[in-house]
């Protein structure tokens, strides 16, 4: 016990007042680590764990999510990527050659810059020293970028790694046919005329036919929106309530907005074009005018509409992610901890969009923590239906023991602590960006509100989820 | 009655108001008070729209009966009456089926064509009076919508269904030798035209719900929901009613209109038909294409292009009594009674009579990647169990697993299973050249090369791999089970299940039991059959079991005829003329003619003269010339790829002239070698009843129809000696008696119905 005691407190960096008062107050408690906050009041206990490396989030950007096909369409992923990136550097002032490695997070992929994230740091101005590489998760690429660089610094492979996102819905990869691209691959290897000639003589129009990127799921073909309308309808959530989530989703945005409160927002000058300082997709509206939208994906009766779903959006993040002792040491006041998380998956076809609530719970669990801990929820917000079924889920007892294997529901997180500063229906739902800028409200919100924890959940295609907790930096 | 029924619905009344506000949800009480009046239909009210429920107690599914239709034509009435309704939604409490048909006991308890003609027009009124109603009707279907399902749903304005698979619209009447008997073969023609709703009614195929969709047999789909606050099947169908509820309102407000867009084919096909001479040329050509598959056995597919004609060229007047006419007639024809038997006793293989087994079968093994053992694998793998597929060569493997992924493939072709799916029941085999992962097995079937000593060499081991309680089953046409599992040690654990190939399309199973087999490992046997989606007979272990020694003596009389100079093309036609589907020389080619020769031996030494008539030095001849059928390119005919119509074997003629045998004439018409054939065939299957080797009639004509093509229009080897009269094949076999041998002699359980007045059936 002692020994686990003072390797516990060697490795907890000595400069922080923080960790004085924890070794305080685990002394004070005569055996456990993690014993009650009997001495303190006003925070919980931390998540520090033993012979894990506290990792920390110094510093988080975006450029200014705008909807599809707005001001960023000429550009190019890796611009945006490399704003974004620029944007960091430039608010961090951190040393080019302290970057270990950047991970990258996207969904549709340019197949030009198909490692987007060499490509963007390249441009901005990161040593070309500095690996790196791309993941993608669908919805919780970013996520997974992010937590990707957890391991890493919880490996202690390496103590600074850059973790983002991007996605530009203006331009998606259009392909020739199969049939096309497999004529024009048997024309290179053709040696003679007569060769050429006989293939160009198979040639029918129908080879002119392009290839769309899937908008479906691939396992069921079908499409999200038309997946969150059953589910919504599965959970008997009527248009009415969507439409309001909605609402509240973009009122929410806009007072956060005009209270100055997205201070992840770098601004970007687009080259060609004015410099973009704010989200474009945010507009308040009224019941009456979403009441007179059609139905998006089930006609005619379907509830699942443009107003109520997250809209294609441009974008692109950016986070700084450190080892605690080595945020402290290059003299950086680090914004928030990020704690345990996990990954979940399910069916597919019809619980495609109920990540969060699978994950939820079972992160909670992980890190010994209740609903009631939770300070401040950013839960990713795909369609309004989408974060209604996963309240219904996570407050119904019958499908707590029916689908999740527990004896009782999650429980419902309190909405006036959720997404109160709006969220992917009204900010914008860049694929592979949207992760980072969950974790950097919630550390913001934290810091702003007061609270010590916030809790990140996503779902995304496939049918996979994510949740992660993110603990405040004490002041 | 009246007093009764104002008291079941106080009753509602109360007990709603106390628990429900709105009050429209009955369904919680119907099944537990018998006072209420209605036990098959509720209703409620939502709004102004009547929720009209059907659920017939203690059933899985909603048949047509008397009492229903009584019901519903009383609640209808209340709602017609009620000021307060402005529009109806019909749907099922039964998640899987809207209505399954009518109730063809209600048929069966008829005497006369006229008593079924009158239900035939209760039922058009009925619909009559559906399609007329003020109140715009929207049928909510979820599940099996068939025959008077599918006639009722019709008659309403507007129809909803759920797109799953286990929702299909269809008209099958004609599958049992009837025809669409409430107005359907007059409101089919007018809603998806008039090819559509011949090939609807003279197929009886089943029509799935996207597919209706787009010929316009139902207005809107709904896509069934995953699970939520409740069991998806309940809440899709609560979603179902809300969606068909917010259609009747739209209805009854004139916001939505019932007329449909046509497509571009559609308005040319409709055009088309309206002129008098493209449907001359339409009754024609569908008349012959009748004629030519059913060869004229079947009078119920003439029957409904008849009734359809007179409907559209002398108005629905004239088509509503021809139906009802036409209707009554058919029900009353053998070919109906036949076909009627066969569907019960399709219902009746499709139970487990030995119970739930104590452990269901979850991991299987199959041995030989074979014709047989890859379909068996097939229908395994499709259902979720996981099998292993061995072989003993690589090649031999890759053959196998090839046979599975495109059985499973064609179906994505047809669009019964997506890409995804495809690869995902393919994942359940493995496949493999030794025993691992045996040890898991909860049933090994072998179907290796039917020879006893390899199957003794497998058997032995299998069994030192297996755990204790796997059960061996042996896939076998001829070779006793009792043999087999003479070498084993557990013994009450060996059971025979023999399939018919090609595995996946044939629906037979015929498992077969020794006397040491197991109680547990019969109902295991069965389940797994059953999980496979087959029609199963049970039967006794002996040579030949049922199928395989049914056919026997059949094959050894087409070999006589064949000898007396009758060609194959000839024997062909004889055959399928009297409703066999494949013909008698087309089926040795098929089944192979080595295997036909081998149980040709083994069958006739065991039982002797009865097997006797053709020379088995026929089949000798063709083997050792190498003339197999099919598989080898060559037996009575000559098999080339992409060759349609196939040629005699000349090389055959040599063959049969060195083995001619004088035809006698008096027994050598075209009829006497049709009932040669036929009644060698039946006795053989009264001798297997008789001997205990069927347990009932039932099964032998459901093995005999499913598994050896007996024609469908006879009902059965049982079936027909019922309807045609025992006496009459007694008369004929000792006939041939005389002519030929003892091979025609009557057994004695036919010659006790013959002088008794028994019937197989009751």
């Amino acid at each position: 016990m002692t020994s686990i005691l003072t390797y516990t407190l060697k490795t907890l960096p000595s400069t922080s007042k923080w960790a004085l008062r924890f070794s305080v107050r685990t002394l004070s408690c005569s055996s456990q680590l993690h014993a009650a906050p009997a001495v303190q009041t006003s925070s919980k206990k931390t998540l520090a764990k033993p012979n894990v490396r506290n990792i920390v989030v110094v510093e988080g950007v975006r450029i200014p999510f705008l909807l599809s096909g707005t001001s960023y369409k000429d550009l190019m992923p890796h611009d945006l990527a490399r704003a974004a990136l620029s944007g960091l550097l430039h608010r961090t002032n951190i040393p080019k050659e302290v970057v270990d490695y950047i991970i990258f997070g996207t969904v549709i992929q340019e197949v030009k810059t198909s490692n987007v994230a060499r490509e963007a740091a390249l441009g901005a101005g990161f040593s070309d020293k500095t690996p790196a590489h791309t993941v993608t998760m669908a919805c919780i690429s970013a996520n997974q970028a992010m937590t990707t660089a957890v391991g890493l610094i919880a490996a202690g492979q390496y103590d600074v790694v850059v973790a983002g996102g991007v996605e530009l819905m203006s331009d998606v990869p259009i392909r020739h046919s199969r049939k096309m691209r497999k004529m024009m691959l048997d024309l290179n290897k053709a040696k003679t005329l007569g060769q050429r000639l006989s293939l160009l003589s198979k040639f029918r129009l129908n080879f002119l036919a392009p290839e769309l990127p899937a908008v479906a799921e691939f396992s069921t073909n079908e499409t999200m929106g038309h997946s969150a309308d059953r589910l919504a309808a599965a959970f008997s959530v009527s248009r009415l309530e969507q439409d309001e989530y909605a609402l509240r989703s973009h009122n929410l945005a806009k007072k956060a907005q005009d209270e100055g409160l997205l201070s992840d927002i770098v601004p970007f000058k687009v080259p060609g074009r004015d410099t973009v300082t704010k989200d474009n997709g945010i507009r308040p509206s009224s019941l009456e005018q979403m009441a007179k939208l059609k139905p998006a994906f089930i006609k005619p009766y379907g509830t699942v509409t443009a107003a109520n779903s997250s809209f294609l959006t441009d974008g692109a993040s950016a986070m700084l992610i450190m080892a605690e002792e080595k945020a402290l040491a290059l003299g950086y006041k680090p914004k928030a901890y990020l704690r345990d998380f996990v990954y979940v998956s399910q069916d597919p076809k019809d619980q495609l969009l109920l990540g969060p609530t699978y994950a939820t719970p079972k992160v909670l669990e992980k890190a010994g923590l209740t609903m009631n801990d939770i300070d401040a929820f950013e839960f990713h917000e795909a369609f309004s239906g989408q974060i209604l079924a996963n309240f219904r889920a996570m407050d119904s007892d019958w499908f707590a023991q029916n689908y999740m294997g527990r004896k009782t529901k999650v429980g419902l997180p309190p909405l006036d602590k959720f997404n109160n500063w709006g969220g992917s229906l009204s900010l914008g739902h860049p694929f592979g960006a949207t992760g980072v800028r969950l974790v950097m409200t919630a550390a913001n919100r934290l810091r702003k509100d007061g609270g010590q924890y916030g809790l990140v959940a996503a779902c995304a295609a496939g049918g996979q989820g994510h949740a992660m907790i993110v603990e405040a930096y004490p002041k | 009655m009246v007093a009764s029924r104002a008291i079941g619905s106080l009753r509602r009344f109360a007990a709603s108001r106390a628990f429900r506000p709105h009050g429209y949800i009955f369904r919680n009480f119907t099944g537990s008070s018998a006072l209420l009046a209605r036990t098959h239909i509720t209703y409620g009210v939502k709004g102004d729209v009547a929720v009209v429920r059907i659920n017939s107690p203690n059933s899985k599914v909603n048949t047509l009966n008397k009492e229903l239709q009584a019901e519903f034509t009383e609640v209808m009435n209340e709602i017609w009456a009620s000021d307060s309704i402005r529009s109806a939604v019909l749907i099922s409490s039964k998640p899987g089926c809207f209505i399954a048909g009518a109730d063809i006991n209600m048929l069966a308890a008829c005497k006369t064509s006229q008593e079924v003609t009158q239900v035939s027009q209760e039922g058009q009124r009925m619909f009559e009076k559906l399609e007329k109603s003020p109140k715009p009707i929207v049928a909510a279907i979820s599940g099996s919508c068939l025959g008077g399902g599918l006639e009722l749903a019709i008659a309403c304005q507007y129809r909803i269904a759920t797109k799953d698979r286990k929702t299909v619209l269809g008209a099958p009447e004609v599958l049992l030798g009837i025809l669409p008997g409430a107005g359907g073969t007059q409101r089919l023609p007018k809603m998806v035209g008039v090819p559509a709703a011949f090939d609807m009614m003279l197929t009886g195929r089943n029509i799935r719900a996207d597919r209706a969709k787009k010929m316009g047999l139902v207005d809107q789909l709904v896509e069934p929901l995953g699970p939520g606050l409740k069991p998806p099947a309940e809440r899709t169908i609560e979603y179902l009613e809300e969606v068909a509820v917010t259609f009747a309102k739209g209805l009854a407000d004139k916001k939505i209109s019932v007329k449909r867009n046509k497509g571009l084919m559609e308005k040319l096909t409709s055009y088309a038909m309206s002129i008098p001479f493209v449907r001359q040329q339409v009754y024609k050509k569908v008349e012959e294409t009748v004629r030519k598959q059913t060869k004229g056995l079947y009078p119920a597919p003439l029957k409904i292009i008849e009734v359809v004609k007179t409907g559209i060229e002398q108005g629905s007047d004239a088509g509503y009594i021809s139906e009802s006419q036409k209707f009554g007639e058919l029900a009353m024809t053998k070919e109906s009674k036949a076909l009627m038997g066969l569907y019960h006793g399709q219902v009746l293989c499709k139970k487990n009579k030995f119970g739930t087994p104590q452990k269901e079968v979850k991991h299987l093994a199959v041995l030989g990647a074979g014709l047989m053992g890859a379909g068996i694998a097939q229908v395994s793998v499709d259902k979720g169990l996981k099998t292993i597929l061995k072989d003993a060569t690589l090649p031999g493997l890759g053959r196998g697993q090839q046979q599975v992924f495109k059985g499973l493939n064609d179906k994505v072709k047809k669009k019964a299973l997506t890409s995804f799916e495809r690869d995902s029941i393919f994942s359940n085999l493995t496949g493999q050249l030794d025993y691992q992962g045996f040890e898991k097995t909860d049933m090994v079937i072998e179907a290796v090369f039917e020879d006893l000593s390899l199957k003794h060499k497998v058997l032995k081991e299998v069994e030192a791999v297996i755990p204790d309680h796997c059960i061996f089953a042996s896939n076998t046409s001829a070779l006793p089970i009792s043999s087999i599992a003479s070498v084993s040690k557990r013994p009450e654990k060996v059971i025979g299940m023999h399939y018919f190939s090609p595995v996946d399309k044939m629906q037979l199973l015929e498992i077969i039991t020794t006397d040491r087999t197991s109680k547990d490992t019969m109902s295991s046997a069965v389940a797994v059959g059953l999980k496979q989606g087959k029609v199963i007979i049970v039967v006794k272990d002996g040579p030949g079991f049922y199928t395989t020694r049914c056919l026997a003596p059949m094959m050894s009389e087409v070999i006589r005829i064949l000898q007396e100079g009758v060609d194959p093309k000839k024997l062909d036609s004889l055959t399928t003329s009297f409703g066999f589907p494949v013909g008698a020389a087309t089926l040795v080619d098929e089944v192979g003619v080595d295997v036909a020769k081998h149980v040709a031996e083994d069958l006739g030494r065991t039982f002797g003269e009865r097997f006797g008539g053709g020379s088995i030095e026929l089949l000798k001849q063709m083997v050792s010339k190498g003339f197999l059928g099919r598989k080898a390119g060559k037996g009575f005919y000559i098999y080339q790829e992409g060759v349609k119509n196939k040629n005699l074997n000349s090389d055959m003629d040599s063959i049969f002239a060195s083995l001619k045998v004088p035809p006698k004439p008096d027994v050598s018409l075209d009829e006497d070698i049709q009932y040669r054939l036929v009644t060698r065939f039946v006795n053989e299957a009264a001798m297997c009843l008789q001997e205990g080797i069927l347990a009932t009639p039932a099964e032998g004509d459901i093995g005999a129809v499913f598994g050896l093509g007996f024609p469908p229009c006879l009902g059965g080897p049982f079936r027909f000696v019922d309807l045609y009269g025992a006496q009459k094949i007694v008369d004929r076999l000792r006939k041939y008696e005389g002519a030929f041998g003892k091979q025609f002699t009557p057994c004695q359980l036919l010659v006790d119905h013959a002088n008794g007045s028994k019937k197989f059936y009751q």
